[in-house]
Parts: structure tokens; sequence; C-alpha cells
């Protein structure tokens, strides 16, 4: 490593903040302010214990008198809960930023497994080839044919089936992040498929495969490196979708138990006081939601754009 | 063309035959199907009769066959929660969804197409980048999102139109419509726009990009160059050359409307087969998941059909390409 970096002229670092992605990041606001917000809900989620307020989960600093209050600018409101509190005294912002916390940890999760499947998939589809290849794509052609929460949903009916009732909220994470990963691998699939059917053909991989390189070894170091991009630009784009599954089966109530805070039950049971005039429950996760997945779809757009050589 | 379609139908079959599978599967083996459907005095006597009268001993082989066979028919079985058949409560429910969906699909058409059209005949006109944002916005917000913020700008703070349910509805023979009421008619506003938007957005995202492709074509500018009016280069020639893969994605789109009805039909609890499948999927009640599985399943099926052949009857150039490369 050391040795590479005294030959190459600058440090990779500096490569990095001179290359063609770095000036088409820092000339376009909207983008920086995106990705900002990203990590900004990314931190705040992972550091959620000493970022919140207050514990919305610890019953002693709970306090039933302070339920109900509305946002702080609001009459009546409280200088202690910023977006006021719900029927039971917690911090809506405090329970935002727990609920962040379960809702990426279950999207991260769905995307790392959908990634890990669809790659996989589509090397050994690409590189393999014949009837291997023929039934791996034609389960995809079927699967991408329904639509993904359709799909996730089932998924996640049928486990529930499966498993005994009163095994289901201990496991419904889990099950939902299954849910969430074998709906979204396809796309992973078709697109390292192509580039494995590309590269295996090319000069320098029938040399590796000359020298006695295992095709795992191949794979490996050379056919992957060259799909790293687009893998990355429908990752991004996949976080997004996972987001929004999450909270949507949350919300459906197929997702994790009501009781565990997530973006999706948040909004779900807020919706009940909707109409009692306590909007605040349910608006701000709702809208932290949509920021968020806005944040993030902007941010894949414009990483597929300058991924993208012919848009240069 | 024969052999084609053949081909393809032949892919459909099998496809249906799997999730029948998969539904005969979930039937049989996830939980026991006998303890679903009797109560818990039943003596072991009784459950042996109703397990042989099902025939629930039979050869796997035996057992599916006669569960293809009655979901041919459109027999199911009998919900487990509800105790009654699977077909007739499809059937109470059906119109809902299906007016719902069909409502929302034709919303989308008649609004996603003109304003793609327009975002790229006019790129940098204010109002182009106005609707492009929008659809950001659009595709970022989740559809129950948008259903929970219509509930309360309409619903709560205007009080202008009903939060849930269908209004009235009139008994046309087994099909019940709320298109003739006043109430049925002001309760599907919300969940018809709800369920329209996402499509929407995709739709004019899609009329956009396909524009903009052929506006840059050769047969385009050639137009230009004989001077023929910008109207009529764009609806007639640039529009009409966009609608082979627009017309695909709105058919395919018409399946995801269906499935995404689900969740419009519990926001707004619309008494139509989503709000069903979901409490169906809830209660872990087999037989209408079983039912639903399959009928979606169907759907897609024909949709996806119908648009390969409509592809190939449309776009002479596949034609001769398989001519060509032989397949």
């Amino acid at each position: 490593m050391a040795d590479t970096l005294q030959r190459t002229p600058r440090t990779r670092l500096g490569r990095a903040f001179d290359s063609d992605i770095w000036h088409s990041f820092i000339r376009s606001p909207l983008v920086i302010l995106s990705a900002v917000i990203s990590i900004a809900i990314f931190a705040a989620a992972i550091f959620a214990p000493w970022i919140a307020p207050h514990n919305p989960f610890d019953l002693a600093s709970i306090d039933l008198m302070d339920s109900s209050l509305p946002p702080m600018w609001l009459e009546d409101g409280d200088p202690r809960f910023l977006l006021g509190t719900d029927d039971q005294g917690r911090d809506i912002l405090s329970t935002i930023i727990y609920g962040a916390r379960i809702s990426l940890l279950v999207s991260v999760a769905a995307v790392v497994f959908s990634m890990v499947l669809g790659i996989t998939l589509g090397l050994i589809s690409g590189y393999v080839g014949g009837r291997t290849d023929a039934i791996i794509m034609r389960v995809a052609d079927v699967q991408l044919a329904f639509p993904a929460i359709l799909i996730a949903m089932l998924i996640d009916g049928v486990v529930r089936g499966l498993l005994p009732r009163d095994m289901h909220g201990d496991v419904a994470i889990y099950v939902l992040v299954f849910a969430i990963g074998i709906s979204g691998w396809v796309q992973y699939a078709r697109t390292v498929r192509g580039s494995t059917l590309v590269e295996k053909n090319k000069e320098y991989v029938q040399a590796a495969r000359v020298i006695g390189i295992g095709p795992v070894t191949i794979l490996w170091r050379h056919v992957l490196p060259n799909v790293t991009g687009p893998v990355l630009v429908i990752a991004t784009i996949h976080l997004a979708i996972a987001i929004i599954t999450e909270a949507t089966l949350s919300f459906l109530g197929v997702g994790v138990p009501p009781t565990t805070p997530s973006m999706g039950t948040l909004i779900q049971v807020g919706q009940d006081y909707l109409f009692s005039g306590e909007w605040w429950i349910t608006i701000f996760p709702g809208i932290a939601l949509a920021v968020l997945v806005l944040a993030i779809n902007l941010f894949g757009d414009w990483l597929r754009d300058a991924l993208n050589p012919k848009l240069r | 063309m024969i052999g084609f379609i053949f081909k393809r139908l032949l892919q459909s079959v099998i496809v249906m035959l799997t999730v029948a599978l998969i539904a005969f599967a979930l039937f049989r083996y996830v939980g026991d199907p006998i303890n679903n459907m009797v109560g818990q005095d039943t003596t072991q006597e009784e459950r042996a009769a109703l397990k042989e009268r099902l025939g629930l001993d039979d050869p796997f082989l035996v057992q599916f066959g006669r569960f293809a066979k009655n979901a041919a028919q459109g027999e199911f079985g009998i919900s487990y929660q509800h105790r009654r058949p699977v077909s007739d409560l499809i059937a109470e429910r059906a119109p809902a969804t299906l007016e719902l969906s069909l409502l929302s699909a034709l919303l989308a058409i008649a609004v996603g197409i003109p304003m793609g059209v327009y975002t790229a005949i006019r790129r940098d006109g204010w109002l182009s980048r106005a609707f492009m944002s929008l659809s950001l916005i659009g595709i970022s917000l989740p559809t129950f999102l948008i259903g929970i913020l219509l509930i309360l700008l309409f619903g709560v703070i205007l009080r202008w139109l009903p939060t849930f349910g269908r209004g009235e509805v009139v008994q046309l023979g087994w099909w019940s419509t709320g298109l003739l009421t006043a109430s049925g008619l002001k309760a599907l506003i919300m969940p018809a726009i709800t369920l329209a938007l996402f499509q929407m957005t995709l739709i004019m995202r899609l009329v956009r990009a396909e524009m903009l492709e052929v506006l840059r074509t050769d047969f385009v500018k050639f137009g230009r160059a004989r001077g023929l009016p910008d109207r009529y280069i764009h609806f007639k020639t640039a529009l009409k050359n966009t609608m082979v893969p627009v017309i695909t994605i709105i058919g395919l789109q018409l399946g995801a409307i269906i499935a995404f009805a689900i969740i419009t039909e519990t926001v707004f609890q619309w008494p139509g087969m989503g709000l069903m499948f979901i409490q169906a999927v809830r209660e872990v009640d087999i037989p209408i998941m079983a039912a639903y599985l399959v009928m979606i399943a169907l759907i897609f099926v024909v949709i996806n059909l119908v648009v390969d052949i409509l592809y190939y009857v449309v776009d002479p150039r596949l034609r001769v390409d398989r001519a060509a490369t032989g397949h």
C-alpha cells in the first residue's frame, strides 16, 4: 500500500478530490444539501441515545402530564418538546430519531442482503451461462413483472403463517429484512450479469484463466470491480425504495410490530389522532420520512448521471 | 407469429402453475387447515371425517390437481376469518377495487401524458421545472403519506370530503357502484388521487424522456426542414412514435395500481379486495391470501401477455429482427 502511494504523484485522497465526480459534486448545491441531510439523518439514527433530547422508552422519564402537547412554537407548547408529544407524553422528535434508527437499520440490511444475493446470482448467471443462466434469468423476469412491495408483503405473510403466533414480534425485523431483500435482488443480478458477459470474453480474463486462476478469484478480482459504479447507483435508489417499503409495510401493520417505533408505525399510530386535531403526532414523522427519501433520491439521481460517461 | 404467441402462452401457463403451486403449498402446509376450520371442541373423529372429506390424505399430486381445478373455477375454499367462501368475499369486494383502480388509471393517463409532452417541448420553461420538481416529490412521498396529507387538508381542516369508506352505493345486479350517488363520488375523489399520483409522475417522466429522444431523431429534423408546423411535429410525428413504450409501461402499471390499491384502501378504509388482503395477511387467513395471490398473478400474466403480443403487432422491426437472427 505504501509503495503505491509513493509512486503516484498525489495521495489517494488527493486524487479523489481531483476527480470528475468530486467536481460535479461540488458544483451542485442541491446535491450537497441532500448529501448533508442524508448523512445528518444517518448520524442522528446511529447516535440516537446521545442525540435524542429524551429517551422515549425510559418509562421513568415519561410523564403522562406531558401528553399530547403541541409543537413548542404553538400555544400550549412546551420548550422541552420541540415537536410536541404524543398521547403517552413521549417527545415526538426523540421518537422520530429512534424510529429512523429502526427504519434505516432494516432498509440498509435489506439493501445489503439484496446486493449480495443479486451480485452473486448475477456473477454465476453470467459466468456459468447455459441452463443455470436461463433458470436464474427466468425467475428474475417473472419476479420483475410483480411490484416489489407486493412480493415483500406476500413473503411477510407466508413467514408469519409458518411461524408460531407468539414468535411474530421477536422475529418481525428479520422477516422484514428478508422480505424487502428478496424483493429487490433482480436489478443487481441483471446489471452484474450483463457486465460479466462482457468481461468474461476479454483477453485479460482469458489470460487469467490460462494461467490457472480459479473462477472465484477471477470473478472477485477482475469482473466485480467493473460493476461497482452501476451497483452503487442501484443501491442508492434501492435504499430509498427500501425505506418506503419498510415504512409502508409497517404502516399496514405487517412490518415491525406496532410497539417498535419505525417511521411507518409512528405514522400509523399517529393517524388515529389526526381527527382529534393532534396532527403533529403523524405529520412530523411523515415529513422526516419524505425528506430522507427525497434527499437519497436526489443524491442517487446525481450519482447516476455523474457515473454515466455518456452524459459527460 | 403463431409460434411466438404459442411460446409466450406456454410461459404464462408455467408461471400460473408455479403460482398455483405456491398458493397450494401455502394452503396445505402453512398451519393446519383442519385446526383453522373447526372449533376447539371438535372431536378427533369429526376432525378425521373432515380431513377425509377434504381429501387431505390423498397423494400430493392429486391434492394439487384438485386445488388447481377448483382455483381455475374460482373456488378457493372457506375463509378462516370470515367463515364464508372466498369467492363470495372477492365478488363482493371486487367492484370497489376495480372502480377505484380504473378511475386512478384514467386520471394518471389523462394528466400524466399532457404533462410529459409539455415538459419535453418547453424543456426550460418555469412550469416544466415546477412539474419536474413536483414529480420528484411525488416519487419520494410514499402513497400512504399522500393519503394522510390529503385527509388532513380536505378531511380534517377544510371538511370538504369524507375521510373513509365508499359513501352510498347502488346495486346493479351483483355489481355495487359508488359512481351513481353524490356521496359515492365524493368518497372516491381522495382515494383516486392518492392512488393516481405515483403512476402519474411515472407516466409523465416516461413520456418526457421518450419525447426528448424522438425529438432528436432525423425524421423530426426533416419534418421541421420541410416547414411542418410545430403542433403537427409535436403531436402527429413525435407523440405517435413515443406511444409504443408508453403503452407498454401503462399496461404494466395497471397491475401495479391494483397492487398499490392495498395501501390506498387501508388509508381510506375503502372496502375493497386490498383491504381484505392486508387483513388476511395480519390474521394469517391463508385461503384469502392464496386466492389473492393467484388472482393478482393472473392479472399480471394476462397484462404481460397482451402487452407482448401488442408490441409484436405494433412494431414491425421486432418481427424482422427475429426472422433475421433465426429466433
